[in-house]
Order: structure tokens, then C-alpha cells, then sequence
């Protein structure tokens, strides 16, 4: 039921024509004001606290819908945060996680590589594990300079750092990692989708392309790695709970970031040149496949963090550990 | 998104699945001797006819077939953790595993009654073991070239041909065969028929195959004028092709195509849990266990369906390309992993050698068996609406 209102909402305000505009440094607030209006940024608060209550199963659909349609503001972040927070009330504009920020010796903090670096207003980092709300109005921000992307790497002086609003800063960056499968996973449907038609549609040597069995056999494979990115995303976001487990959550980061590089470059081998031009909409999204591969840690990371709780627990099979600790 | 990846939800066993698992745990851990890894790696092409007896006194060959003829009458639910737990712990399931599978069910489904009557109750009690005759010389996975032919006689059939890569026929009672009842191979699917062929007739011979690991787990089946009776026929003669396919989901929807190599896995992190382990390794290990957790769920999002009396053949042929591909990658990854620096080797963990090799030398017939993988993406493409 919400996932059906928030898409109608992006399907109006998420245009492609919307998403380039903020990429090329238009204002979002727009976009932000229309889905904070509707109330989504509140989903996962409390009821008490004005929100519908939900937890992780319920959100999921909707974490995949911003990747489906590529949602070029922190909005999944933010419904995060309010699960995140507890009762503490998110400031408001535009808010967004950074999961593993740094202190240097002379009191700074720094944050790499935030996903909407470029454009949040606040940050709920993950500094020495504990939780920490930051005003991104007050920090150096160094964009990446990769066209079009909102990520930026973000430095505050010791001054600019308040005291932390909680303790778990670790769950900052599991959920945030948490999210970025799911948007893997949706922007990987989108990819699919897009291809699939393409290949249906696009006629060469007299008949559609998706009639040629080598083109069939790349959609197959492509499918695979979609449907083990959706199943795995699914992982992280567990009935009943509020935050996603860690172990869950790497393997739904670590599954989707591992499909990123085969269903980036097949759907981009089989659209041919168009797929690499600017005005044909694929690069909204496989541009970012490659950013939330690297978002919180590509499957290098994650998996290492399975692999050493594995070895260092006393289960005999790695199945047995597979059922009791991520599934 | 296509209707197929809609398919792929997560979904859970139900409670009664996940009690059933401890029965089986506590079966294998009285019934199922030590072995080496590499003996246990064998798994499903492990022979052991008293093991499988033993497991029919538990009621548990014939899993999803009636209890009136046997059967344990377990749902797809059961059946899978049934199979999950034996191949996960090695266990020998080769003597029963087809009958148990396929040809079974197969019976069940296509049978008549009496041919129910006669061979379900002695597949349950694990007297009965079969193969499977599709794969002929030349035709290999172009099923509708067969051309083993049965010809109509006064009281039954007479059958002349050849069947190959028959996995354990020279082992098995009975094969359930795939052959041209009427027409030309030009006819591709008309014509084909299913025979219940008895391999201890006359006229029968059967040749086992040595493959590269010294094993000898298929072999050639010679049919010179062998004489069958009228009731040989299953099912409806001329529905053959039909029939195999509905056959072949029955071998490709299992969680089986996951853990051939998963013995591997286990002894290669007893093995780093003894001797200190890289980062790298710990990145390799743990992309294992995230990928077998995802392809876990696909799996059982299939079996789900199969519960539901769906039948998800092209779901299944999915899980089972990738599954497989995983397969495969365990062993040539370890391969690499465990020979990553040579002046590590000093103490020689044997059984972990023969273990990585024996799956390295076998591994290729994973994506060959039940379908090969250029099948299996036709049947997956056209899932996708793409023939």
C-alpha cells in the first residue's frame, strides 16, 4: 500500500528529466519536499512520534522503489535515521549517513565518500561507534568529481562536532549499507526491464536482437544475477526488527555489490553506443550501480566480515553457520 | 520486471520443515560412518545400498510419494531439508537417490495402477534402484534425436539401441528409457515413449564408463532385441517428451544443485581454522557463504512453489544454472587459494588435497547433469518471453 503511493509520487517527481536537474546542481527541494509532505520520511518512526510504525520487511519494497527510480536525494537515508534515532527527532532538510567517519588526533572529523555528501544538510555519522549528528552546512565538503554524482568526502574542525546522540554508531553503517543493497537491487531491475525491451525491440540483421540466442543466453545469466541481488537484499530487511542484522546485512550488501559488474556491463553491451550517451536514460542507472557497489563497502569488505565470523565461531559447516546466523 | 524475477521472493521453510531437520540430524549422526572428505565429497555419486536401505527403514526413500505404497508422504518442505542435511553431510545417496527423485515420482504421476503397485512400494523400501536412460550416443542433450527404438510385438516390445552417460545403470535394477516408439528422428518430440526396461533381461548389456577420477559412475547400455512386456510402456505412448520434461523438473527444482562441493568448503575451513588464514582467504570463504545463503533462498523460494503444486520448471532451471556455477567455483577457487603460497604447504593436509582435486576433476559434469547450461539459458530466455 505504501510502496504503490510512493511510487506514484516518484513516478511524478522523480523524472528523469527531475534526477538530471539535481545532478547538474539544481535545487532538490522540490523532490524532498513532496515525499517529506507525504509523510514517507516518517515510516519507521513510531506511532507516537507521528509515524506509521513499520519495520524492515515493510520498508524494503520502498527502499528498492528509490533504486528502482533512481531517487537522487538521501531519502531512504532519512526513513533510516528515524529507526536509527529512536525518539530523538531528526533535524530537518536533507539528511543523510555516513558509517564510518573518523577522528583525527587534533579533534577533527572526517567522513569519506558520503553518499549525497554533496547536498545533505545533516549527517547521522557512525564516529568511535557512537552516534553522531553532524550539520553538513559546517563542513569542507570535497565532491568526487564524477559526473553526476551527489557523493561527497566531508571534514569538520573539532568544533563543529557536538556530542553524540547515542551509543551503536556500528548500526549507522550496517543499515546504510542495509539500504544500498536495496537500491542495488531495484536499480537492477530497472536494468533488466530496460534491456529485456530493448532487446525485444531492436531490430538487426532483420529481426529483434532477442531473437539471436547469444543475445538470449546474456539475458538469462543477466536474470541470475538479478533474482540472486533481489533475494539477497531481502535478507537485511528482517520482520519484526527495526535495524538490520550485521551478518544479514553483509550478505545482502556483499550479493548485490558482486552482481553490479555483470549486470552493469551486459546491459550496457547490449544496447550498444546508445547505452553510454548522455540523453538515453540506462546511465542514470548503472552509474550508480557502480557507486553503491562501492557505498559502505563492495563485497571485499562484507565478505571478509562473514568469512572472519565464520572462522572465528565453532560451527562445523559453513551451511550450519549460513541458516543460524545470516538466514 | 519480468514475471519470472517476481518469482524470486524471499520466503521461509515453515516450523514443521525446521523440526523435521533435527530427525534427520539425528538419523545421520547414528547411521552415517566417519568417512574421509573426499570420500564424502562423493555424495551424490556415492553408492552405498546399505545406506540407502537403512534410510528406507526410516521411511525416508520415496520421501514424497504416497504412504499407501510406502512412501513417507512428505511435502516439498521436508523433502528439501531431507536432502539438504544428507549432502551437506556426504552421506551416500546415489543407490536411491533417481528412484527417489524422479523415477518415482514419475511412476506415481504417469503410472497405471498396477505398475504403481508393483514398483513404488519396493522403491520405498530401497529394493529398487533406477536410472535414467535419456542421453544416447550423438544425440547427448538433443533428447528429441533419440534413437533407441522399441517396436511393437505380439505382448509387448522388442527394444534395440544405446544408451550413455548413464549414471550407475550398472548398479541399478531398472532404467526408465527414453525411446522412438514410432517415426524417424526427423520427427524430433513425435514418437517418443517412456519404457520401465528390467536391466537383468537378456539382451542386455551394461558397460560401465571409467572417468578421470578412477571412478566408475556411468556407463553404456546395450539393447539388442531385448523383449519387453506390454505393461513396459509408462504413461501414454507417443506423450515421451512430454513426460522426460516433466521428469527433469523433478531433477532440477531440488536444493541438490548447491552442495556438491559444500564438503569442500567445510574442510577447507577446518582447515584455516587450524593452520591461520589471509584476509584474502577470509574474503574468499565468506563470498561462498554470502552466495550460498542467496542461492539458498532461491531455492527454497522455488521449492515454495513446488509446495504450493506450481511447477516452476523454468524457476528451477535458474536456480540451477547459477547453482552450479557456484559449484564449480568452490572447488577452482580453493584450488588456488590453497596452493596461494607454496612455502605454506610444509605440513600437507592430504585428505584437503583429494578432496580439492577429486571435485576439480568431476566438477565439469555438474552443469552437465539434469540439462546442460546452454539448455537450461534457452529455457530460462524463453521463461523471460524472449522465443
Amino acid at each position: 500500500m505504501f510502496t504503490e503511493a510512493i511510487e506514484a509520487i516518484l513516478v511524478d517527481h522523480c523524472t528523469p528529466a527531475a534526477i538530471r536537474a539535481i545532478e547538474n546542481g539544481g535545487s532538490a527541494t522540490a523532490l524532498w519536499g513532496a515525499l517529506a509532505e507525504s509523510g514517507f520520511l516518517e515510516l519507521m518512526a513510531s506511532e507516537d512520534a507521528g509515524g506509521a510504525g513499520l519495520d524492515l520487511d515493510a520498508v524494503f519494497p520502498i527502499f528498492v522503489a528509490m533504486g528502482r527510480h533512481a531517487v537522487p536525494v538521501p531519502a531512504a537515508q532519512r526513513i533510516a535515521a528515524r529507526a536509527l534515532l529512536g525518539d530523538v527527532a531528526p533535524p530537518p532538510g536533507l539528511l543523510t549517513l555516513a558509517g564510518h567517519a573518523q577522528r583525527a588526533a587534533d579533534g577533527s572529523v572526517s567522513a569519506a565518500h558520503v553518499a549525497f555528501g554533496a547536498i545533505a544538510d545533516h549527517v547521522l555519522a557512525n564516529l568511535d561507534g557512537q552516534r553522531v549528528l553532524l550539520d553538513a552546512a559546517r563542513a569542507q565538503r570535497t565532491t568526487s568529481g564524477i559526473r553526476g554524482s551527489l557523493g561527497a568526502s566531508l571534514r569538520w574542525t573539532a568544533d563543529a562536532v557536538g556530542a553524540p546522540v547515542g551509543d551503536n554508531g556500528a548500526q549507522v553503517a550496517v543499515f546504510s549499507a542495509a539500504l544500498h543493497a536495496a537500491a542495488l537491487a531495484g536499480a537492477m531491475e530497472r536494468l533488466f526491464a530496460m534491456t529485456l525491451g530493448y532487446c525485444n525491440d531492436r531490430v538487426q540483421f532483420g529481426k529483434a536482437i532477442g531473437k539471436f540466442q547469444s543475445i538470449q543466453h546474456q539475458l538469462s545469466v543477466m536474470a541470475e544475477h538479478v533474482a540472486c541481488a533481489g533475494v539477497a537484499a531481502e535478507l537485511a530487511f528482517k520482520a519484526g526488527e527495526k535495524i538490520p542484522p550485521l551478518l544479514a546485512a553483509a550478505t545482502a550488501k556483499a550479493r548485490t555489490s558482486a552482481s553490479v559488474p555483470l549486470v552493469a556491463s551486459t546491459a550496457h553491451a547490449l544496447h550498444g553506443a546508445i547505452g553510454v550517451t548522455e540523453e538515453f536514460d540506462l546511465q542514470l542507472y548503472s552509474r550508480r550501480l557502480h557507486e553503491w557497489r562501492m557505498a559502505d563497502g563492495s563485497e571485499t569488505y562484507w565478505n571478509r566480515i562473514v568469512g572472519e565470523a565464520l572462522l572465528g565461531s565453532a560451527t562445523p559447516s559453513v551451511l550450519q553457520f549460513t541458516m543460524e546466523e545470516i538466514l | 520486471m519480468s514475471q519470472l524475477l517476481e518469482a524470486f521472493r524471499l520466503a521461509q521453510l515453515p516450523d514443521a520443515a525446521e523440526a523435521f531437520r533435527a530427525e534427520v540430524r539425528d538419523f545421520l549422526a547414528t547411521n552415517l560412518a566417519p568417512a574421509a572428505p573426499a570420500v564424502r565429497a562423493r555424495t551424490w555419486m556415492g553408492f552405498d545400498a546399505a545406506f540407502s536401505r537403512r534410510l528406507a527403514q526410516r521411511g525416508w526413500v520415496g520421501i514424497t510419494l504416497p504412504a499407501a505404497y510406502g512412501g513417507a508422504g512428505l511435502d516439498a518442505f521436508r523433502r528439501f531439508v531431507l536432502v539438504e542435511e544428507m549432502l551437506a553431510a556426504g552421506a551416500p545417496v546415489a543407490a536411491h537417490w533417481i528412484a527417489d527423485r524422479q523415477s518415482g515420482p514419475l511412476i506415481n504421476k504417469f503410472g497405471t495402477e498396477a505398475q504403481k503397485d508393483f514398483y513404488l512400494p519396493r522403491i520405498c523400501r530401497g529394493e529398487a534402484f533406477f536410472c535414467i536412460g535419456m542421453s544416447e550416443p550423438n544425440a547427448g542433450s538433443d533428447l528429441a534425436s533419440v534413437r533407441t527404438r522399441a517396436t511393437r510385438v505380439d505382448g509387448g516390445w522388442r527394444l534395440t539401441g544405446r544408451k550413455i552417460w548413464t549414471t550407475n545403470a550398472q548398479r541399478s535394477h531398472y532404467m526408465i528409457a527414453l525411446v522412438r516408439t514410432s517415426g524417424a528422428p526427423e520427427d524430433r518430440h513425435g514418437g517418443l515413449s517412456q519404457l520401465i526396461v528390467d536391466l537383468s533381461l537378456p539382451g542386455i548389456q551394461v558397460r560401465p564408463i571409467v572417468d578421470l577420477t578412477g571412478d566408475a559412475h556411468f556407463s553404456e547400455v546395450t539393447f539388442d532385441d531385448v523383449f519387453l512386456q506390454d505393461d513396459a510402456l509408462i504413461g501414454d505412448e507417443g506423450s515421451g517428451w512430454m513426460q522426460v520434461n516433466a521428469e527433469l523438473a523433478f531433477e532440477r527444482s531440488g536444493p541438490e544443485r548447491l552442495y556438491s562441493s559444500v564438503v569442500l568448503l567445510d574442510t577447507w575451513m577446518q582447515s584455516l581454522r587450524r593452520t591461520g588464514f589471509t584476509p584474502a582467504d577470509a574474503v574468499l570463504l565468506g563470498g561462498f557463504t554470502t552466495q550460498l545463503a542467496t542461492l539458498r533462498s532461491l531455492s527454497i523460494a522455488v521449492t515454495t512453489k513446488l509446495a504450493r503444486g506450481e511447477s516452476p520448471v523454468v524457476e528451477a532451471a535458474l536456480v540451477k544454472d547459477i547453482g552450479t556455477e557456484f559449484e564449480q567455483a568452490i572447488p577452482a577457487a580453493i584450488e588456488a587459494a590453497v596452493a596461494a603460497d607454496p612455502a605454506r604447504g610444509a605440513e600437507v593436509d592430504a585428505d584437503l588435497h583429494r578432496t580439492i582435486a577429486y571435485l576439480s576433476q568431476i566438477s565439469p559434469t555438474f552443469s552437465l547433469r539434469g540439462g546442460t547450461r546452454e539448455i537450461l539459458r534457452g529455457m530460462i530466455a524463453r521463461g523471460l518471453g524472449l522465443r
